[in-house]
């Protein structure tokens, strides 16, 4: 049986977090998942449309849940955490407060669209996980990546403030799904901390200083990979560390991906496919080095 | 020579209007519950760089000190990380307020000059509302340009490797469909919404 959502990809992905798209792509078609892509979608307005204007900031999101509504299948999912927690908190927001989904459905109705309420907002940690099953993942293992020692890193949007499908303050999703690869996760209290979002760019002294919170205590849990879920949280985590070693003089240089990533070459697949060459992180012999080495003994 | 200032508040020095227009926002009416625990100060990762913790800000907004929280650099801190929201013991959505914070002094220009989460966040807006699309390499060089552009120069590591990893896009992507966007985005132009005054 195949299943099928619909599938909202995001700017980042389109931009410098491609490699989401693509490992994400690759299990989930190696999985029989369907990704049906939404036509013509807009973007999901991030925090910064809503630091702008609230209506136009739902209404710009509810743009994409009424093409949506127009699919055969009303699940709809994201690879991005930033869009999934706007695309899930415009819709609760239309449901909750009749006044302001009443508002941006004219908007919508003006524009010649329409939205019925109908769609569901999926994360793809979530279907992964809880749709197609550990099981099945387990089935598709052709690398058990024994010596991989995973800091989960879940960030802040993916489990606040709307966390349906785990526990919110000490997740084991990407938890479980390692251990499904044969990986082993490390204890790891910063799991759902900050790693400044944004500020990244806005203000590097500050967004920095979270990232190395959470870089050095993964190396002090005896982690040698982080593994990340949103285009967001990898970028700032993966691109930096040239930078956080010279601002806070501690090497707390780490390989970092995507969990679509660590899926892939669990399922044996290779590193280019999953986009690794694009994460600042990833050299080439990592995997025989400290993933592989003695695993198959 | 009068150089004596006053440093406690009188009550007159409140805006009346500020905490009423507030709580109108979807996600602040519960402001008045606040117990002042000081649970969100403490769970906010962002807090050891504000000048205002959380907690306070909720206090000076409920009670209308409007021109001490708009002087201060704690919402543009805010990373919306929801942890106060989830946190607080009142359910109070304090990433809401935030937000409503934040909106207020973008429309009525009440910000610190010099935070460039301000100029990101106009820039992005600009951005999404002309293309439907947000482009992260244009969005960062217009922030540098408006802000630092000496920082332009700092990035050029990361440029480069972003150009060397494939993952530097200099195409702006537009959305087909770009006067539909635009008729739901101006819907308010159109239909002026008629002001529920504020109790
Ligand atoms: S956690 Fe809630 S109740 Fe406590 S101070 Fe903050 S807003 Fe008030
Ligand atoms: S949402 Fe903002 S105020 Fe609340 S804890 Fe996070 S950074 Fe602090």
């Amino acid at each position: 049986m195949t299943k099928r959502y619909t599938y909202f990809p995001g700017c980042s992905i389109l931009g410098t977090g491609r490699a989401c798209e693509e490992s994400t792509r690759a299990v989930f078609a190696e999985l029989g998942v369907e990704l049906d892509d939404l036509e013509d979608w807009n973007c999901c307005g991030a925090t910064a449309y809503m630091s702008v204007d609230e209506h136009k900031a739902l209404a710009l999101a509810a743009r994409n849940l009424a093409l949506a509504d127009t699919k055969e299948c009303p699940e709809l999912t994201t690879p991005c955490s930033g869009c999934y927690l706007v695309l899930n908190k415009t819709q609760r927001y239309m449901e909750e407060y009749p006044r302001v989904g009443d508002k941006v459905k004219c908007a919508l109705k003006d524009a010649g669209l329409n939205y019925t309420g109908r769609v569901r907002v999926r994360h793809m940690l979530d279907i992964l996980v809880h749709d197609v099953g550990l099981d099945e993942v387990r089935k598709h293992v052709k690398r058990p990546l024994k010596n991989a020692k995973i800091a989960p890193y879940y960030g802040c949007q993916t489990v606040r403030p709307y966390l349906d499908f785990d526990h919110q303050h000490y997740p084991m999703t990407i938890d479980r799904l390692a251990e499904a690869l044969g990986a082993t996760p490390v204890h790891f209290p910063l799991k759902t901390r900050c790693c400044g979002g944004s500020q990244m760019g806005t203000l590097p002294n500050v967004a920095q200083r979270l990232c190395y919170a959470i870089l050095r205590e993964a190396r002090r849990q005896g982690a040698n990979l982080i593994l990340s879920v949103c285009p967001l949280c990898h970028f700032n985590l993966d691109s930096y560390q040239p930078d956080i070693r010279r601002r806070f003089g501690e090497d707390v240089s780490i390989t970092t991906m995507y969990y679509t990533q660590l899926v892939g070459l669990a399922f044996g697949m290779d590193p280019e496919t999953l986009g690794l060459h694009r994460n600042m992180t990833w050299d080439g012999s990592w995997l025989e080095r400290e993933v592989l080495a003695g695993a198959t003994a | 020579m009068d150089t004596t200032t006053r440093h406690i508040k009188y009550q007159a020095d409140c805006d009346p209007t500020f905490a009423p227009a507030i709580k109108a926002i979807p996600g602040c009416e519960k402001l008045d519950s606040c117990i002042q625990c000081g649970t969100c100060s403490g769970i906010c990762p962002l807090s050891i760089y504000m000048d205002m913790p959380p907690r306070r800000i909720m206090n000076l907004v409920r009670y209308g000190f409007k021109r001490e929280v708009m002087n201060s650099n704690t919402v543009w801190l805010c990373s919306a990380c929801y942890a106060c929201t989830v946190e607080c013991p009142r359910q109070i959505k304090v990433t809401d307020v935030m937000y409503a914070l934040k909106q207020m002094a973008i429309k009525e220009r009440l910000y610190p000059k010099r935070f460039p989460m301000v100029v990101l966040a106009n820039q992005f807006y600009k951005m999404v509302r002309h293309r439907g699309r947000m482009n992260e390499i244009h969005l960062v060089t217009r922030l540098y340009l408006l802000t630092n552009w000496f920082k332009l120069l700092e990035m050029a590591r990361l440029g480069i490797e972003l150009i060397r990893r494939g993952r530097f896009s200099v195409k702006p992507d537009n959305i087909e469909r770009r006067a539909e966007l635009h008729a739901i985005l101006d819907y308010e132009k159109r239909y002026p919404p008629t002001e529920a005054a504020p109790k």
